[in-house]
């Protein structure tokens, strides 16, 4: 087990490296002059921009040689200062993206865990009759087809301007602001629920067609088959499917974990909804190299978060690779 | 070494109802994208509508935007976009795929743990947001390079897939006995294994296809995609950013967002009939 | 009378047709009785086996009729038989080594499917750990994974399992194929010990290897092609065999201490013949020495001399 764990550390630690160089690195692939760019966006006194040009070249650090520039990212990296934001100016980055964070958490853990639960249920029970075999896989199929922003703009206009029953714009109202009430919370709430169903409904296809397909191959097994040839019943053979096929889905949980986050990016953009998503793309189109630097390390830390995550519950539930015996690994 | 005839697996392929299904709705689509442009006058982009946002009509069959841009045209030069973003797409993805699996899977040993390493380091990251950041930098961008960049970033799938069944083929008897016999490795490649895996780099590449398709209408629609053009994703993007949503021009967004559904979801059914087909053992009697 | 089979006829269904693996068979066993059946790759013996405990597509009840201490067996109505596998028929599968489920612990596995069945493992404890001990195994196996165990001890395991609930008929189908020589003894031996403390009432052991079954089998039954060709006790089988293929096959066994140079071996020319469309009447006529015109018609299983059957036109008493 130690192994295990110690490859699966060696990958991760790889790399956040990596992820971390590139994220150097992006800045300092456009063309001309990075702080230049972020400069003429900005309609500010003259003053104040050779001020911001002064502090902004110290803070790229492009004035001592690159390897020390890299150093540096990776020493302000470790004190948490990421920098400051332009677009948002003068706000820190990481003051902006920890207030994105509880929204992004609000809304894919949910997803994630309620449409993995239930979409691996709904495809075992599948499984079970022809009929409603034949009801379930393209209703499966078409939702995991579905592009996340295509779902997001039609729950969006049916239910938020159609029949009018959800906001589909913000996480709260505009009239609101965050406060602790019970009123907020719903309002919240009301405002989290379509970009939530989104998420859901694309991820919960995706898993039904899976454990469906996973679960005819268990019962096709040969403990299936000795079970059957003994006599047990139908639940206990069903039991043991079951149990075994979320191995193999829990794995896949950790592979999909990139187009969730990618799914959720857009979902964000389609409802406006303040997530780091929203944030990323906001820092694009305004060229703030901070906040997106900011933006792509919060994404990449929290994916391999949840990586380790999942794999540490796959030890807890597969015992084969507790007894030092990998069943499925990477 | 058992070789199959070809006329029993097109006898499975036309009786398997999931391959029959799914291929007729890509071959539409692709008919579509083929045909379509030359049934309207209009150029995809032109102001063809003076009055702006109408609903499908006899003159214009899906409506026309609030530029008064002809929807249909958009829809079928925006098909094209997307049939070869995805085909490029996913074939660069299966090309390196193949060269990355099948070297890790065939060699084994050390190159086989560093391809493996490499491989889940690049599955782990997130590819949209290397996507979106490599895309923002780019001042000019077109369908090939955005073909490239979904390339690049979508084949730890596929070595994944082939590196596994790469193992499998080749501590199958069949390979042995080629060994036995004196075979050079190449030949053994070419002439031993490559036969059994064409049909598993069809499934293959069936799925990057798809998911080529997926990233590519996600990248457009965030206005990260190619910098002139039409694609579906685009057309998704401008309804949203030009209210179409608070306008109920439902005849801007809903076509392209169905037809990736359509195109995507049958290319999954394709897949799992055209697996059917190749594997015996799933056929239904 | 322990199990009586009439006329049982199983075919496999395919997209070409109908698939003849067993084309009518017509035996006994008796109660006490180990009886081997043995007969070439195809010849229908995990069919048979198959059909008695688990009769599933792609295999299709055609006819006939099987019957267990005197009551019938529903082989043909899957929920129905579930009423007497494990208790009344029991098998130890060919794929042994695979069959227990590889994510739970053995002893947790046995304990659930026993109380699906209505029995109670705590009750049953001290005669499981008895008969573990009758194969060799530990009683710390019941704590283990599967994946923790040796193929041969996976094999004794699934057997204590099989025959826990003391079925009336185990059938053990090609136990002893993956196996080394003296493991092979060893099991054989096992299961014989199993029919003698009566954990068992009969015993069906399929196989291709005549010799174990020179070791432990009472009677021998003889298949070829899908149908019955000869069943006597094992010394008759082996010492004065009456059925055309019986005698080729006896006779194509190595013998110890003989060498090529001195005897060849001889193989039994020709291939068997493939069952979808099988040929008329006795299926073994083409390579048989001393065919002739009536074995066009299917011979009868029918009793020549005191518990031996053989179908062959060429016995006395088969015209009739």
């Amino acid at each position: 087990m130690r192994r295990y764990f110690g490859r699966k550390l060696l990958i991760y630690l790889l790399t956040f490296f990596l992820a971390v160089t590139i994220d150097w690195l992006i800045p300092r692939f456009m063309p001309g002059n990075p702080v230049q760019n972020m400069l003429s966006r900005v309609a500010v006194h003259p003053e104040a921009i050779d001020a911001m040009r002064g502090y902004f070249t110290r803070a790229f650090g492009l004035d001592v040689p690159v390897w020390q520039q890299y150093l540096n990212f990776w020493a302000a990296l470790f004190h948490g200062d990421l920098g400051v934001s332009v677009y948002m100016f003068p706000q820190r980055v990481a003051d902006i993206l920890m207030r994105a964070v509880p929204y992004d958490v609000a809304l894919l853990l949910p997803a994630i865990l309620l449409s993995w639960l239930a979409g691996n249920k709904f495809g075992a029970y599948a499984a079970r009759t022809k009929w409603l075999d034949n009801t379930v896989l393209p209703f499966g199929y078409t939702l995991t087809a579905t592009p996340y922003m295509w779902l997001g703009i039609l729950l969006a206009w049916v239910f938020g301007i159609v029949l009018d029953v959800f906001p589909f714009a913000g996480a709260y109202s505009y009239d609101m602001s965050p406060h602790i009430s019970w009123r907020f919370v719903g309002d919240v709430l009301w405002h989290w629920f379509l970009p939530f169903a989104s998420l859901f409904l694309v991820q919960f296809g995706g898993w039904a067609i899976g454990m469906r397909n996973m679960i005819i191959y268990e019962l096709e097994s040969d403990y299936s088959h000795y079970l059957e040839a003994l006599g047990a019943p139908r639940a206990l053979v069903r039991k043991y499917a079951f149990r075994n096929a979320l191995l193999p889905q829990l794995s896949g949980l950790a592979l999909q974990l990139g187009v969730i986050v990618a799914g959720a990016l857009v979902t964000e953009v389609v409802f406006s909804y303040p997530g780091i998503g929203y944030l990323l793309l906001a820092a694009i189109q305004n060229q703030d190299y901070f906040l997106i630097q900011g933006c792509f390390l919060f994404i990449i830390v929290f994916v391999l978060l949840a990586n380790f995550a999942i794999d540490i519950i796959y030890v807890l539930v597969d015992p084969r690779t507790r007894r030092g015996m990998t069943g499925e690994t990477a | 070494m058992k070789k199959r005839k070809r006329s029993e697996f097109l006898f499975f392929a036309f009786r398997n109802n999931k391959l029959r299904v799914g291929l007729s709705i890509v071959l539409f689509f692709l008919v579509v994208a083929v045909v379509g442009p030359f049934l309207t006058d209009n150029e995809p982009l032109e102001y063809a509508n003076p009055g702006g946002a109408e609903p499908p009509s006899a003159e214009y069959w899906f409506g026309t935007t609030s530029f008064g841009q002809d929807v249909f045209s958009q829809f079928a030069y925006g098909l094209r976009a997307t049939f070869l973003v995805g085909a490029l797409g996913g074939g660069i993805a299966t090309l390196l795929g193949v060269v990355i699996g099948f070297s890790a899977g065939y060699r084994g040993g050390l190159v086989d743990e560093a391809l493996n390493m490499l491989t889940n380091i690049v599955l782990v990251i997130p590819t949209l947001a290397v996507l979106l950041i490599i895309s923002a930098y780019l001042e000019v961008r077109g369908i090939v390079m955005e073909s490239v960049f979904i390339g690049c970033t979508a084949w730890p799938w596929a070595a994944r897939a082939i590196r596994a069944q790469t193992f499998s083929l080749r501590s199958r008897d069949f390979v042995d006995l080629a060994k036995l016999s004196g075979k050079r490795s190449w030949k053994i490649i070419f002439t031993e294994i490559a036969p059994n895996m064409m049909s598993y780099l069809l499934l293959v590449f069936i799925l990057q296809f798809g998911g080529a398709t997926l990233n590519a209408a996600t990248l457009d629609f965030i206005g990260l995609g190619p910098t002139t053009g039409i694609s579906l994703g685009l057309m998704m993007n401008y309804a949203v950013l030009w209210g179409a949503l608070l306008l109920d021009i439902w005849w801007w967004f809903v076509p392209p967002g169905l037809a990736i559904t359509a195109i995507v979801g049958a290319l999954y059914v394709t897949n799992v009939g055209l697996d059917e087909v190749f594997n015996p053992k799933l056929r239904e009697m | 009378m322990s199990l009586r089979a009439e006329n049982l006829r199983v075919y496999y269904q395919t997209l070409r047709g109908d698939v003849k693996a067993l084309d009518g068979a017509t035996f006994d066993i008796a109660d006490g009785e180990i009886m081997g059946v043995a007969g070439e790759s195809g010849c229908g013996k995990t069919t048979l086996a198959h059909s008695l405990v688990r009769l599933t597509p792609p295999l299709r009840y055609i006819e006939g009729r099987v019957t267990l201490d005197g009551e019938e067996l529903p082989i043909a109505d899957m929920k129905r038989m579930d009423g007497f596998r494990f208790r009344k028929i029991s098998i130890v599968p060919q794929y042994a080594m695979n069959a227990m489920n590889p994510t739970r612990k053995i002893g947790k596995m046995t304990g659930e499917l026993l109380a699906s069945k209505g029995a109670d493992i705590r009750e049953l404890m001290p005669e499981l750990r008895r008969r573990l001990d009758l194969v060799e195994l530990a009683h710390a196996v019941l704590d283990m994974y599967p994946i923790e165990l040796s193929g041969g001890m996976k094999q004794r395991m699934v057997m204590v399992l099989s025959a826990l609930l003391n079925p009336s008929l185990l059938i053990a189908d090609e136990i002893t194929s993956a196996l080394d020589v003296s493991t092979q003894k060893a099991v054989a031996e096992m299961l014989v010990e199993f029919r003698d403390r009566q954990f068992v009432k009969s015993m069906m052991i399929i196989t291709h290897d005549l010799s174990i079954l020179y070791q432990v089998a009472d009677t021998i039954m003889i298949m070829y092609a899908g149908q019955l060709a000869e069943k006597a006790s094992t010394k008759t089988i082996i010492g004065s065999p009456r059925h055309p293929y019986t005698k080729l096959l006896i006779s194509s066994l190595p013998q110890v201490g003989v060498k090529v140079a001195d005897v060849r071996l001889k193989g039994i020319p020709g291939t068997p013949p493939q069952l979808l469309d099988p040929p008329a009447g006795c299926r073994f006529r083409d390579r048989c020495s001393v065919a002739f015109d009536k074995c066009l018609e299917v011979p009868p299983f029918i009793e020549v001399a005191r518990d031996h059957m053989v179908a062959c036109w060429k016995e006395p008493g088969a015209d009739a």
